[in-house]
């Protein structure tokens, strides 16, 4: 199954991936209005910066799935091997962002529920918004 | 007004033909001049000429050399250079028909000579060479005087006009030769100056060319790092000059020599179609000889002192057809032209660009020189 | 600061309707132009130090940047114009020789764009390359023609060394130090791929590229940097550079701030200290020893590679290459006075040289003079710009061409000219560990390769429209030239008729 990877030899720590995912999550119709208003949408990509190493950390569809099994709301499933939230059942009890042995479940103030990367299924034909928007290709979305 | 070759550069389409007898069997001029009859609508009567081998049996040690001369000045300075070189053993004004067709002639003139055995001893070129930097330094040098023929036991005949009244004027019915060619020409612009007619000839080689090629310049300014001057600006005469670099120069089989001008493509280099070894040669050549490989539409007949070669260009981007019957081989621009020679070939083909068709004497066949 | 003479060049127009704040700008500008205010929670800009090289303005996502020039002008002066005044300013602060980066901005001409090419109409077809092979392989070295058969008709002919190309196009000399380690890998990556090569430069080849070396050119220069046996066995050819187009008659300097851990090891010299590339070489005072050293190079090669010798076009640059051809050398390159530079003065770049065009005709017309046109190939450079440059080029005389400038346009450079600032935004001129990694060689190689590819397409259709069908009948080809706009004697030079004629 194709996912999204992380080279963080090419990881520059420009944080556009976070502005691509999180309009693309957003609903808005363009990055100008997702953001317009001093609206701050949640992206489900985060980058972690080191002194020396950057990484971009987002949902990796592991196998022990532990936040799938800790929801205490049925809110989170597999489809086709992808972990996907939905989000009219998830209460924001915070159970998966706690599970997660990654950091990769974002809590969303706002909305009092979570965000979860899910490889832009609903959103995007083709490839996830953070692949598409990596200026240097540290960020992939293939088989391996 | 316009200029004439060697002034200005002058595309040509063409019309050729030619044959060859193994044997050696010496067949009639009037034979190619109906040839090229047929053909008429691919020239435009702005030149036509023949070449015949095995011609001149009684003079078949002798260069013979065929001249145009502007005016009785022009001769007066070419024959005293004539003189300072070679031995002339005969010399005689070329035996012309008055044709209406056939204007505005030159001074034509035929020499059978030697070289003088002292020149040549002191120039250390071999005899060849020493002829063909005469001829060369003739056609550079001296204005007004242009030698078109320059073979042993062979002679090049060529006139503004359609060919079928260059053959007429020239009475070929009164000679006969083991191999002949033909070109009609077409040019698309020239004042037409008899010199610029073909075939093109430097020693016995000669060409009759249909084509225009498009590595004109790139041959051209190739070649004459070789001491070769292009002086007339047509495709044929560099083509003769790759030739005469090639093979007599180069000593380079005339197999070999189609492979540098029309070289393989590399996907068939790499298809594995030639041996190894083959290959491995065909390579260096495109390396080594690349500024030889001709492109663009050509289809040429070369005359030699043993035989004729017929080639195409690696696209085949002009006609030619090939036909056999007995020991006599035919190549011409169109089937019509080799129907009218000989009705009932036995084998009839068209030859595949890039692909050479050589023909040569049988061991042993009566030509007449040595 | 009392009084500042200096004025910004550029002015950083920012939409705030469009700025979504996402400071990608400000993270990825090496010469920290724009920063965010928090009390304002808006971008705002200190452009005294922006140099245009544009990398913030083709990250951000909101396309709300535009650089443009600074709309100050010093009072109009045709004579003392702006430029002059600038440079005037600098040298009174510094006491300083001016320095530049890349090819000279100066309005020269240039030769290509009034150069026409012919296409075939009537007389002769057009070769369409979509239907008909097109063969631009190309081999450079000395083309000996001799050639003899045995009696059983077997041919005996002497191989001498020699590149094979399948484009015409190499990359040309940027060394490692002057380009980033990544800069280096794309292109050996590229070369690799489009069957061509690409050229080390002074600086020693990085040991993790010995295995790209097969499609290697390893340059010896006045500085011998990273020279050894090793090296030099390493490529597939010797480029030993007398000079270079961009500053005809200098050496090199690399600071040593550049010169870190790598290219210490590279180019075997101390950390921390200058790479200075003398001017001339100082074992080659004259044309003999440059012979010695061709000779020396082949003997330490097993005479196994072609040695090229590069020179810059300079005024009697036919009488030099008719030198360095009877030296043994097997290529000359040729580089032109608008080629490119990581650092040279500034008045050398703009005032020493001649354009590659003249440089060109006039050596391929001497060698060809002298009958010596077949030792050598010619390969050209200094600002080839596109396919159809490189197609006159080859009509002119070349047998290949050195693209460099064209080559760091492809990976991301947009000619800022700052390269001597060690600061390139795009991760191409510049050591900065953060900055070089800016440059992912996978992106870079696969732009390099594209960017060849798409050129080789459009020479193949050039020469289809002349009814050429292989790059060998374009060689020196000049009369599918014409010169539009030019003098009597400019044509001349260049062996050319004008338009119409």
């Amino acid at each position: 199954m194709k996912k999204v990877y992380v080279n963080e030899d090419w990881c520059l720590a420009c944080h556009l991936c976070e502005y691509y995912c999180a309009a693309a999550n957003s609903g808005a119709a363009n990055m100008v209005a997702a953001f317009r208003n001093g609206k701050k949408p949640v992206s489900r990509i985060q980058v972690e910066e080191g002194d020396k190493v950057n990484f971009a950390v987002q949902c990796r569809h592991c196998d022990g799935k532990p936040c799938v099994r800790g929801c205490i709301a049925g809110a989170l499933s597999i489809v086709d091997g992808v972990v996907c939230c939905d989000e009219n059942k998830c209460v924001g009890c915070g159970t998966c962002v706690l599970s997660c042995p990654f950091g990769c479940v974002v809590f969303d103030e706002a909305n009092h529920r979570i965000q979860k990367c899910d490889l832009c299924l609903k959103n995007h034909d083709g490839e996830p918004a953070c692949v598409q928007g990596c200026p240097n290709k540290a960020i992939v979305f293939e088989e391996r | 007004m316009l200029q004439r070759e060697g002034e200005t550069r002058i595309p040509a389409g063409c019309a050729i033909s030619g044959f060859i007898n193994r044997s050696g069997k010496r067949t009639n001029g009037s034979v190619i001049v109906n040839s090229i009859a047929c053909m008429h609508e691919r020239s435009n009567g702005l030149g036509g000429g023949y070449a015949g081998y095995g011609i001149y049996p009684e003079y078949k040690d002798q260069y013979a050399l065929h001249v145009f001369y502007d005016s009785g000045e022009a001769r007066v300075k070419a024959e005293a250079f004539l003189d300072r070189h070679f031995d002339v053993v005969n010399l005689s004004r070329i035996p012309v028909r008055k044709n209406p067709n056939i204007t505005d002639e030159p001074l034509i003139w035929r020499y059978f000579v030697n070289p003088l055995p002292t020149k040549l001893q002191d120039s250390q070129l071999d005899e060849r060479t020493y002829v063909a930097k005469c001829v060369i330094k003739i056609n550079d040098k001296i204005d007004g005087a242009y030698v078109f023929s320059s073979g042993k036991n062979m002679g090049v005949f060529k006139a503004v006009g359609y060919p079928e009244d260059v053959g007429d004027f020239y009475r070929l019915e009164e000679y006969d030769g083991w191999a002949w060619t033909v070109h009609g020409r077409y040019p698309t612009n020239t004042p037409g100056w008899w010199g610029g007619a073909h075939p093109f000839s430097l020693l016995d080689y000669t060409i009759v060319h249909n084509g225009e090629i498009s590595s004109y310049d790139a041959n051209r300014r190739f070649i004459e790092m070789f001491g070769y001057k292009c002086n007339l600006l047509t495709d044929t005469e560099v083509i003769t000059y790759i030739i005469d670099y090639l093979h007599r120069r180069l000593d380079m089989p005339l197999e070999d020599v189609a492979k540098v001008i029309a070289s393989p493509f590399w996907s068939e280099l790499e298809s594995g179609k030639f041996s190894p070894e083959d290959t491995e040669k065909y390579r260096h050549f495109r390396n080594v000889y690349s500024s030889l490989l001709i492109t663009g539409p050509f289809s040429i007949i070369l005359g030699f002192n043993n035989g004729l070669m017929a080639l195409n260009d690696r696209l085949k981007l002009r006609s030619m057809v090939a036909a056999e019957k007995g020991d006599t081989v035919y190549i011409s621009s169109e089937e019509c032209s080799i129907r009218t020679m000989c009705p009932d070939v036995d084998k009839i083909w068209s030859p595949r660009g890039g692909e050479p068709i050589i023909v040569t004497l049988d061991k042993g066949a009566e030509r007449g020189n040595k | 600061m009392p009084v500042n003479y200096m004025n910004p060049l550029f002015e950083v127009v920012r939409d705030h309707d469009k700025c979504i704040k996402c400071r990608v700008c400000e993270r990825q500008c090496a010469n920290e132009v724009h920063k965010y205010d928090a009390e304002l929670d808006r971008m705002v800009s200190d452009e005294m130090t922006c140099v245009d090289c544009q990398r913030c303005v083709c990250l951000c996502p909101v396309n709300a940047l535009k650089i443009r020039p600074n709309e100050n002008r010093f009072r109009d002066n045709a004579n003392w114009n702006q430029q002059i005044m600038t440079e005037i300013y600098k040298q009174a602060d510094s006491g300083g020789v001016l320095l530049s980066a890349m090819g000279t901005p100066k309005e020269y001409p240039v030769y290509w764009d009034k150069i026409l090419l012919n296409a075939s109409q009537v007389t002769n077809p057009p070769i369409d390359p979509l239907r008909e092979p097109m063969e631009t392989k190309t081999f450079l070295g000395k083309k000996s023609q001799a050639i003899s058969y045995d009696e059983n008709g077997k041919a005996h002919y002497e191989k001498t060394p020699y590149l094979e190309l399948d484009v015409p196009i190499m990359f040309s000399a940027m060394s490692f130090g002057s380009i980033s380690k990544n800069a280096h890998e794309s292109l050996a990556r590229a070369a690799t791929e489009l069957g061509t090569y690409y050229n080390t430069g002074e600086g020693g080849l990085h040991e993790d590229f010995y295995k790209y070396g097969k499609n290697t050119i390893c340059q010896v220069a006045s500085g011998r940097f990273g020279v050894f046996k090793g090296y030099l066995d390493a490529g597939a050819a010797i480029e030993i550079k007398m000079g270079q187009g961009a500053k005809p008659g200098i050496g090199g300097h690399l600071p040593g701030m550049k010169i870190n851990d790598e290219i210490s090891k590279t180019r075997m010299i101390p950390k921390g200290t200058d790479a200075i590339s003398p001017a001339p070489h100082h074992d080659i005072y004259s044309i003999e020893d440059l012979r010695q050293l061709v000779f020396s190079l082949k003997e330490a090669t097993n005479w196994e590679k072609p040695v090229i010798v590069k020179i810059a076009a300079v005024h009697n640059v036919a009488a030099i290459a008719s030198g360095v051809a009877r030296s043994g050398a097997d290529i000359i390159a040729i580089d032109g006075f608008r080629g490119g530079t990581g650092a040279a003065p500034t008045r050398i770049r703009d005032n020493v040289g001649i354009p590659i065009e003249l440089a060109l005709a006039s050596v391929d017309s001497r060698l060809r003079d002298e009958g010596i046109r077949n030792d050598v190939s010619i390969v050209v450079g200094g600002s080839i710009r596109s396919a159809a440059d490189v197609v006159k080029a080859v009509a002119l005389g070349a047998d290949a061409c050195y693209i460099a400038t064209a080559a760091l346009l492809s990976m991301g450079c947009h000619l800022c000219r700052s390269c001597n600032t060690g600061k390139c935004n795009w991760g191409i001129a510049t050591q900065r560990a953060d900055l070089v990694k800016r440059l992912n060689p996978e992106v870079a190689s696969k732009r390099l390769v594209n960017l060849v590819t798409a050129w080789n397409h459009e020479i193949k259709e050039m020469m289809g429209g002349m009814g050429i069908n292989s790059i060998e009948a374009l060689r020196g080809n000049r009369l599918m030239l014409r010169g539009v706009g030019l003098n009597p004697k400019e044509l001349e030079i260049l062996g050319i008729q004008h338009a119409g004629e």
